[in-house]
């Protein structure tokens, strides 16, 4: 059996009545990048923050490189073991670093948490830190209001992988970008991911992004999955209805709002008729066309 | 550019920023600044022993030996709103320091554990609002004795739900930002979050709340002096002066309770433009 | 010749006096043609919102404006604040990027729309007849019951609605619209803009479409405007533009923008955008340039026409070969 990255087996979690993710599955190749993605609602954000521990699982399992972390952390060695394994760059470039921190310092205090080096050696690894995501001595000394949104951002990058983690979580960490800065960051991403060999699990509504940026895709809606597989082959012959909307929802020449508008209600209008009978005797689990989860990445 | 400017602007660059160029803002800081002053140096400032009687002086209105008159008892009115500065100042510097360290732990920790915590501390702060401050800080004399230290702890906790209550729901709105939740998932423990960054980021906010809450404070703790809980005669204080002042009124002598009632007014004023300048900063800061 | 629905000639905005004085837009003219959609694309500090709002007379606070910016041949910069509130509730209507920070929440929404009307002195009947009819053209079900509800009870894509439908209540020949979809998910996105589109085609609106996606702008506009540290530096046909882009920073865009047809990766510009206070002396894109030479950072370029572009290229007419 391969070694995953990232194992994530029928994830659960509700807030009060309402199912925010509904019975996940996925796995990560080590190195690999998967993107999560669906719009606001569809439970990708969620998923993202209890993988790293910012919300608990009503029910499921998360593995990282093999280890359990469906539980919540107990003790100071298990907190900071996961820590190494598994960090995240969030959206907004903005509020992501402490304004009262500088560079230098955002990027020194997961190496004093976490490894024992003197103040020389962990200097040096800082700058080789900033170095890796092109931010020099100048933007070290400087506090985050001093950045723009694309420095903030390396800035975060760097951060997240001071713990060597396994695998990076980005939240939509490109979506606040200028579009001329967020080619350089994704291009950065890819240039690291070679180096050290990093998964990447991108989180993201942005179907055109995804193209270039991920391996594998996993299309979520209302919290459940309703198609994987290879990016490449999802995004050439989309099978389910919720895909289709999604790509054609990509503003392009010759684009026909219109359409999309229609057919996002059918597919509301179908989602609730297939729901509604079933219902009483079975909860719902896939939607009403043939071809739900035909492609999956588990094994 | 020299040195020496650079030095200079150094020094006064945090009143400078409190200020923000606004020159009512800028007055109030004057004022401030020169009350503390005064408290400071109030035996080398003030022009007589304010517990000294000098019975010809009487009631006599402003003379140039005493420029803002005597009271009934003969006693220089101006030394005697010198030397009230002192516990004038000293009561509510205690009280907002009490009271802000207290309201920001109770915060802090309801917003940060959330569920059965939150609920416990937010029931406790609310039950201390319902509760009137002056009528606490009568019970409490009863079982200290009159002075400055029941009226002190009184208000003490009367505000500290006012701090709490802001803290929360600051804390609550820090807490949820991304850089908090990077922390977290750096693996650093909730309490070293908390203090070393959620703490100093709302740290400012709560401050300008105190700032505003240290001229509330002092009219507190002047009304009880003046009903005759607090500092009690012939200590100076404006409260009790006040009190004391009110029969000369009957005689037509305004001065010996109008000066302390202004210097009171002027005081709340001055530290609540202050407090909501700061407030105002943050906001602004807040916004970009 | 007719006068134009909206023609901003050389828009100079700054920020006046005090230690924040700087410049915000240099030189601006564009224009939008009765039933024409046009795109003004450009990224953060080029100016595209300043001179979006300048329309309405919304000038950031403590600015100087120079230029002319005439509606219907009659300028916003000299007219009384009397025309202009007039202007705002009948001619001009602004629909903006966050529906939940424009609407005030502690109103119902009949209040939001019906509100200009109001204040036009039609009577509140018929206000909100009006209202409903224009609440079911932006696709809101039972617009009668959403005259009653609060902004809190819609989600954000229905807010944008509401909001396009407040700003349609006073018949407005010149629709502005800032970032109106950014804040929504792409399919809501969608739907946002075909309701837009719809409007505007049908009741013969001009509109001026602000943006930072030039895809979005290519699918809906026109005609585009790119703009780049507070100038203009190009000007075409939305389709040409997108086929033939004449300016470098407009092909670093196109560049940049991730696609789903095609198999380049997005690449990056180098550098970071600017605004006009931060931009160097000569052409502001030098820095970020692939086609600079050393006479760009010298000579700020004019705009001239080329091919039925407007470009601001030094190189404008060499490039066109490559």
């Amino acid at each position: 059996m391969t070694e995953y990255a990232l194992e994530v087996e029928n994830l659960r979690k509700s807030f009060g009545g309402h199912v925010a993710v509904d019975d996940v599955s996925f796995s990560l190749k080590p190195g690999g990048s998967l993107a999560i993605v669906g719009e606001s609602g569809s439970g990708k954000t969620t998923t993202a923050r209890m993988l790293v521990g910012l919300e608990r699982p009503d029910s499921g399992r998360i593995r990282v490189v093999g280890r359990d972390r469906s539980n919540a952390a107990r003790g100071k060695a298990t907190r900071l073991a996961r820590a190494r394994e598994l960090q995240m760059v969030f959206q907004d470039p903005y509020l992501s670093l402490d304004p009262r921190v500088s560079v230098a310092q955002c990027v020194e205090e997961p190496l004093r948490l976490h490894f024992g080096m003197s103040p020389r050696e962990r200097r040096a690894r800082r700058d080789e830190l900033l170095e890796r995501v092109g931010l020099g001595e100048r933007e070290a000394d400087a506090l985050p209001r001093r950045l723009s949104g694309g420095q903030r951002q390396r800035v975060a990058i760097a951060r997240a992988l001071a713990t060597e983690p396994k695998v990076l979580i980005l939240d939509e960490a490109t979506a606040a970008l200028d579009v001329s800065i967020q080619a350089q960051i994704l291009d950065l991403l890819a240039e690291i991911r070679r180096d050290t060999g990093v998964g990447y699990l991108f989180v993201t509504h942005n179907l055109a992004l995804v193209r270039h940026i991920a391996d594998d895709i996993l299309v979520l809606y209302q919290g459940r999955v309703v198609e994987s597989g290879p990016t490449r082959d999802v995004l050439a012959a989309p099978e389910h209805p919720y895909t289709r909307l999604l790509l054609h929802s990509v503003p392009r020449p010759g684009w026909d709002p219109a359409q999309i508008a229609a057919d996002r209600r059918a597919l509301a209008t179908a989602l609730r008729e297939a729901r509604a009978p079933s219902a009483a005797a079975e909860p719902a689990r896939h939607d009403p066309d043939a071809a739900p989860t035909r492609r999956s990445v588990t094994p | 550019m020299t040195a020496v400017p650079i030095h200079r602007r150094r020094f006064l660059a945090p009143l400078a920023r409190i200020t923000g160029g606004d020159k009512l803002v800028g007055a109030a800081l004057v004022v401030l600044i020169v009350l503390i002053l005064a408290a400071v140096f109030a035996p080398l400032i003030s022009p007589h022993d304010p517990d000294a009687v000098d019975l010809s002086a009487t009631l006599s209105g402003s003379t140039p030996e005493h420029l803002l008159g005597a009271d009934q008892s003969g006693r220089d009115v101006l030394s005697r709103l010198i030397f009230g500065a002192r516990t004038g100042l000293l009561g509510p510097l205690m009280v907002v320091i009490v009271s802000t360290v207290l309201g920001m732990l109770i915060g802090v920790a309801a917003a940060w554990y959330g569920g059965v915590v939150d609920s416990v501390l937010s029931r406790a702060m609310e039950l201390v609002f319902s509760f009137p401050a002056l009528l606490l800080a009568i019970l409490l004399v009863a079982v200290f004795g009159v002075g400055l230290t029941a009226p002190v702890i009184a208000m003490s906790v009367a505000y500290a739900p006012y701090v709490g209550r802001l803290a929360r729901s600051v804390a609550l709105q820090e807490k949820a930002r991304p850089y908090i939740q990077a922390y977290k998932v750096q693996g650093w423990s909730g309490w070293v979050i908390c203090v070393k960054h959620l703490l100093p980021n709302i740290a400012p906010l709560i401050l300008a709340q105190s700032a505003i809450n240290f001229g509330y404070a002092l009219m507190d703790l002047a009304a009880l002096s003046f009903l005759g809980f607090g500092v009690q005669p012939p200590t100076s204080d404006w409260g009790a002066m006040i009190n004391e002042g009110a029969s000369a009124m009957l005689q037509g002598a305004m001065l010996p309770a109008l000066a302390p009632g202004v210097a009171i007014v002027i005081t709340v004023v001055a530290f609540s433009l202050v407090g909501e300048s700061i407030a105002d900063r943050v906001a602004r800061r807040e916004e970009r | 010749m007719t006068t134009r629905l909206l023609e901003i000639e050389n828009l100079n905005v700054r920020l006046a006096a005090g230690r924040a004085a700087r410049p915000i837009l240099d030189g601006v003219s564009l224009h939008v043609e009765r039933g024409e959609a046009v795109g003004l694309v450009g990224e953060s500090g080029s100016g595209k919102s300043v001179t979006c709002r300048s329309v309405l007379g919304l000038l950031p606070e403590g600015s100087q404006a120079a230029g002319s910016l005439r509606v219907d041949g009659e300028d916003i910069l000299t007219m009384s604040s009397n025309r202009l509130r007039e202007l705002r509730r009948r001619d001009v209507s602004m629909i903006f990027q966050d529906p939940r920070a424009s609407i005030n929440p502690i109103r119902r929404i009949g209040d939001f729309v019906t509100e200009g009307m109001r204040a036009g002195g039609v009577p509140q009947k018929d206000a909100l007849k009006r209202a409903e009819e224009l609440l079911e053209s932006v696709g809101i079900r039972e617009p009668r019951a959403a005259l009653r509800s609060y902004p809190h009870e819609f989600s954000g894509g229905m807010l944008q609605r509401v909001m396009i439908a407040g700003a349609l209540a006073g018949g407005p020949r010149l629709l502005l619209a800032d970032e109106p979809t950014t804040a929504l998910d792409v399919t809501t996105q969608a739907e946002v803009i075909s309701i837009i589109t719809r409007l505007q085609a049908e009741r013969d609106m001009g509109m001026l479409f602000v943006t930072h996606d030039l895809e979005l702008a290519a699918a809906i506009c026109d005609r585009i405007y790119v703009m780049y540290a507070g100038r203009i530096v190009e000007a075409q046909s939305a389709e040409r533009l997108f086929r033939r882009p004449r300016h470098p920073y407009t092909s670093g865009l196109l560049a940049a923008t991730p696609r789903l047809e095609s198999d380049q990766p997005p690449h990056g510009v180098p550098g970071r955008p600017v605004s006009l206070a931060e931009a160097p002396d000569g052409c502001a894109f030098a820095a970020r340039c692939a086609h600079a030479r050393p006479g760009c950072t010298e000579d700020e370029p004019v705009q001239r026409e080329i091919d039925g572009a407007q470009v601001a290229c030094l190189r404008a007419e060499e490039l066109i070969h490559d």
